[in-house]
């Protein structure tokens, strides 16, 4: 590493003495050669990675001041209405936070949007990965990674949320206590475990903060890491593009454009939060007042992340509990943990299921544009529908009301809405992409209708087609197609069970399918037919077919 | 002699039933109507809430006020109830329906007044409040508890407002005279329930009054407060402008570079 001329400057002495210490210098050449592709929708991650940052900073600011202990006190800070209330430590260290010391409000602001920026943008991108295929080999476990960040993240907001103690946390805990309770046999054993007795209990505050501080951030980031280790390790994906194959990344390297980037874009999403968070109040403890088991406030709602399965709480048929032998199985709470713990199973296992049923075992570094995978799309879209419909189903009161209708009835649409909502987004969404690619191979073929209508000499009109330019050719054929696979016999000369539900599967996902522009066929379109022609090429029948 | 003392005589029992009964119940009507001292009105007054009352009330509540189809009794709601429900424009109702809802008033001062009068008339009810119960100088530690048990189920922890079964809701509190809260809690209109002096004293609606005011006249600490719903509206905001804004940045940031 050592050159023969020495530095001269302090600066090169620095990094000399570093260098020649630390190899620095062989680090940084590799890493900052690192080559990133430039897209929008690349940045949701490192959004999600910047309001951990901001949380981190906010919430160590906070542990200075929020004391977790249960023990009751006499409130004398400024807030008035709350003077000589009688109320947990928490909730008071969480008031004397919020209104007596200096730029505590802000700080607590600014953890709570970053918390539920944090989720939001991991939310974004997970979605982004999944819709465009990022997570196809070798990226599976790199999914996986990134769905239990999404899962650490929930619980995160969860113990921050419960924190303060004041009415509103005090709700939410007891719901998460009554569907611990709910579980047959082992729940209330966990329960008073977990809250050192029965509920409320005294020691609940101190456990959460313990998980809040050091178990999930331990947690969160020693996924962070091993995320951004596969990263580094399977480079980045790229959207189809002139230039862009599987065995290359097309981009800018990491310094010094990303790293300006990067940084940049730190700073501006520590403005948004910072500037959201000075000119919006979030969860103002103040109004709820001190916890008490007995009040529940109308409105009580958990931060959005959870929401889905509090919907899934409002959502669940009640008279469906079952009882065996003497002991009663509340359907109301288990049918709504069973159907979010299998939701959450799909969305892990999703990139493995999508591998096995194509047989897939190539390395995919290019993406898939959403339309050419319409079936994963479609799925997507009805996971997210599913999603969508539970998430509004926590809101069920403040819907009604806002909206002057019946609760009751908003609670019953949302019923059928969780059911059939999820099918109807499945085959519109599939149905789009289908015509946005038989328009893709349309445009690919013939060029885009320029509106220019010719009469031709022997009186024929016709429309001139542009050709698209290569560019946007490449762009518009260049995905992989798959076609169902047939049920074969293995070796023994069997067809499995196994084989037979992956026919099937498969079937499902490529019966309906329009296969890319094939060069043959581009030159046929290109050489036989003069561009302006409307008379489609003959295709072979097996690239589309349609159901009937 | 071999009388027996006027206590062991056989209707003596009846005498002490009937006294005790005359002790338990008045004291009891006394207890509960101490806020009820009629402030009937004047006979020309009086007169004239009738005459307003056959014009636009008695279709559905019965040209005695002794309710009709559509319409409920009105003989003892006193004169608070039609403060409450003609003051906040609620009466005379526009269409049936699971709740009537708040609308321009349709009566002068006066007018209600009189109306108020002649309902009271009919049999003594719940008097509008004085002044003096009004005054927002009560306890508002002590409102803000007795609101979060009381009231805050459905009316949300600030007063923001709530929805019930089939149509009903709690309608939010902002902007709502001191008067009229008063006196829908010692009338219970709709589907709210009656509060009545047993129950909060007239020092603890004061107090409740107090809380909810203060919360109304002070400005929120941190910002403006997106309907003071709570987290919805929170996650809503975070996603529509939050990520949105964000999105924007990073459109921004990948449009720059090509």
């Amino acid at each position: 590493m050592s050159n023969a001329t020495e530095p001269k400057t302090a600066l090169g002495k620095t990094a000399n003495y570093l260098d020649e210490r630390l190899t620095l210098g062989s680090v940084l050449k590799n890493f900052g050669r690192k080559v990133f592709p430039d897209h929008w929708s690349f940045m949701l991650g490192e959004v999600a990675m910047y309001s951990f940052v901001i949380l981190i900073l906010s919430g160590t600011f906070l542990t200075f001041y929020f004391q977790p202990s249960m023990a009751h006190t006499i409130y004398e800070g400024s807030y008035a209405p709350l003077k000589g209330a009688e109320m947990t430590v928490a909730y008071s260290s969480s008031l004397d936070i919020s209104f007596d010391i200096r730029g505590g409000l802000l700080m607590r602001q600014v953890h709570h949007w970053a918390a539920l920026l944090f989720v939001a943008a991991a939310g974004l991108h997970m979605l982004r990965v999944f819709f465009t295929g990022a997570f196809r080999k070798p990226r599976e476990l790199n999914w996986l990674v990134g769905f239990f960040l999404f899962l650490a993240g929930m619980g995160a907001g969860f113990t921050g949320y419960s924190l303060p103690d004041d009415l509103l946390s005090g709700n939410g805990l007891r719901i998460i206590d009554g569907m611990i309770k709910g579980i047959p046999l082992v729940g209330p054993s966990i329960s008073s475990g977990f809250f050192g007795g029965e509920f409320p209990g005294t020691e609940v505050i101190a456990r959460l903060y313990s998980l809040h501080i050091m178990i999930i951030p331990a947690v969160i980031i020693a996924l962070l890491a091993v995320h951004l280790m596969m990263v580094v390790i399977h480079k980045h994906t790229h959207y189809p593009g002139p230039g862009r194959r599987d065995d290359n990344v097309v981009g800018y390297p990491l310094m010094p454009v990303y790293v300006a980037k990067a940084g940049g874009f730190f700073f501006l999403v520590f403005g948004v939060i910072a500037a959201i968070s000075a000119t919006f109040t979030i969860n103002p403890i103040w109004n709820y007042g001190p916890y008490d088991p007995s009040p529940v406030s109308a409105g009580t709602q958990p931060d959005w992340y959870i929401g889905w399965l509090d919907g899934a709480l409002r959502l669940a048929p009640g008279h469906m509990d079952v009882s065996i032998f003497g002991y009663v199985i509340p359907m109301g709470v288990m049918l709504p943990l069973i159907v979010s713990l299998l939701f959450l199973a799909v969305v892990a296992a999703y990139p493995f299921i999508e591998a096995w049923v194509t047989g897939d075992k190539r390395e995919h570094h290019l993406l898939d544009r959403p339309r050419n995978a319409p079936t994963r799309t479609a799925i997507g879209a009805a996971g997210v529908t599913f999603y969508a419909v539970l998430w509004a189903g926590a809101s069920t009161d403040l819907i009604a009301v806002f909206f002057q209708m019946s609760l009751n009835h908003v609670l019953t649409a949302m019923q059928v809405l969780l059911i059939i909502g999820p099918i109807l987004a499945y085959w519109v969404t599939k149905r789009t992409c289908l015509s946005l690619q038989r328009k893709d191979r349309e445009i690919a073929l013939h060029g885009r209708e320029t509106g220019r209508v010719v009469r031709l000499p022997h009186g024929e009109y016709i429309e001139i087609h542009e050709p698209v330019d290569k560019y946007e050719l490449w762009k518009l054929v260049d995905f992989k197609d798959y076609e169902p696979i047939m049920p074969r016999p293995n070796k023994d000369g069997k067809i499995t069970l196994g084989t037979k539900i992956r026919a099937s599967l498969s079937k499902f996902y490529f019966e309906d399918r329009i296969a890319p522009v094939s060069k043959a066929e581009y030159e046929l379109a290109h050489a036989d037919h003069a561009p302006e022609t409307i008379e489609e090429p003959k295709r072979k029948p097996k690239q589309i077919k349609a159901k009937k | 002699m071999n009388k027996k003392p006027m206590r062991r005589r056989p209707w003596a029992l009846g005498v002490v039933i009937f006294l005790g009964l005359i002790a338990s119940g008045g004291g009891y009507a006394f207890a509960t109507q101490s806020v009820q001292t009629n402030a009937v009105g004047s006979a020309e007054q009086i007169e004239e809430g009738r005459k307003l009352f056959l014009a636009n009330c008695a279709t559905c509540h019965g040209s005695n006020g002794e309710g009709a189809i559509g319409g409920p009794s009105l003989i003892g709601v006193g004169a608070a109830s039609v403060d409450f429900q003609v003051g906040t424009g609620r009466m005379p109702g526009q269409a049936s329906g699971p709740q009537l809802y708040k609308k321009p008033v349709q009566f002068t001062e006066e007018q209600i007044a009189a109306m108020a009068s002649y309902v009271a008339s009919l049999a003594p009810g719940p008097a509008i409040p004085s002044e003096e119960i009004l005054r927002t100088d009560g306890d508002p530690t002590h409102g803000g508890e007795l609101f979060r048990i009381n009231c805050a189920m459905c009316h949300n922890a600030v007063g923001a407002g709530g929805a019930l079964t089939e149509g009903k809701f709690a309608p939010a509190l902002g902007g709502v005279s001191e008067k009229h809260i008063y006196e829908a809690m010692i009338t219970g209109p709709q589907n709210m329930p009656v509060f009545n002096d047993a129950n909060l004293t007239p020092e603890d609606k004061k107090d409740i009054i107090t809380y909810l005011k203060y919360v109304e006249q002070n400005d929120s600490v941190g910002g403006l407060e997106l309907g003071s719903i709570g987290p919805v509206a929170e996650g809503l905001f975070t996603w529509i402008f939050g990520l949105g804004f964000i999105i924007a940045i990073t459109v921004w940031l990948g449009a720059k570079a090509n």
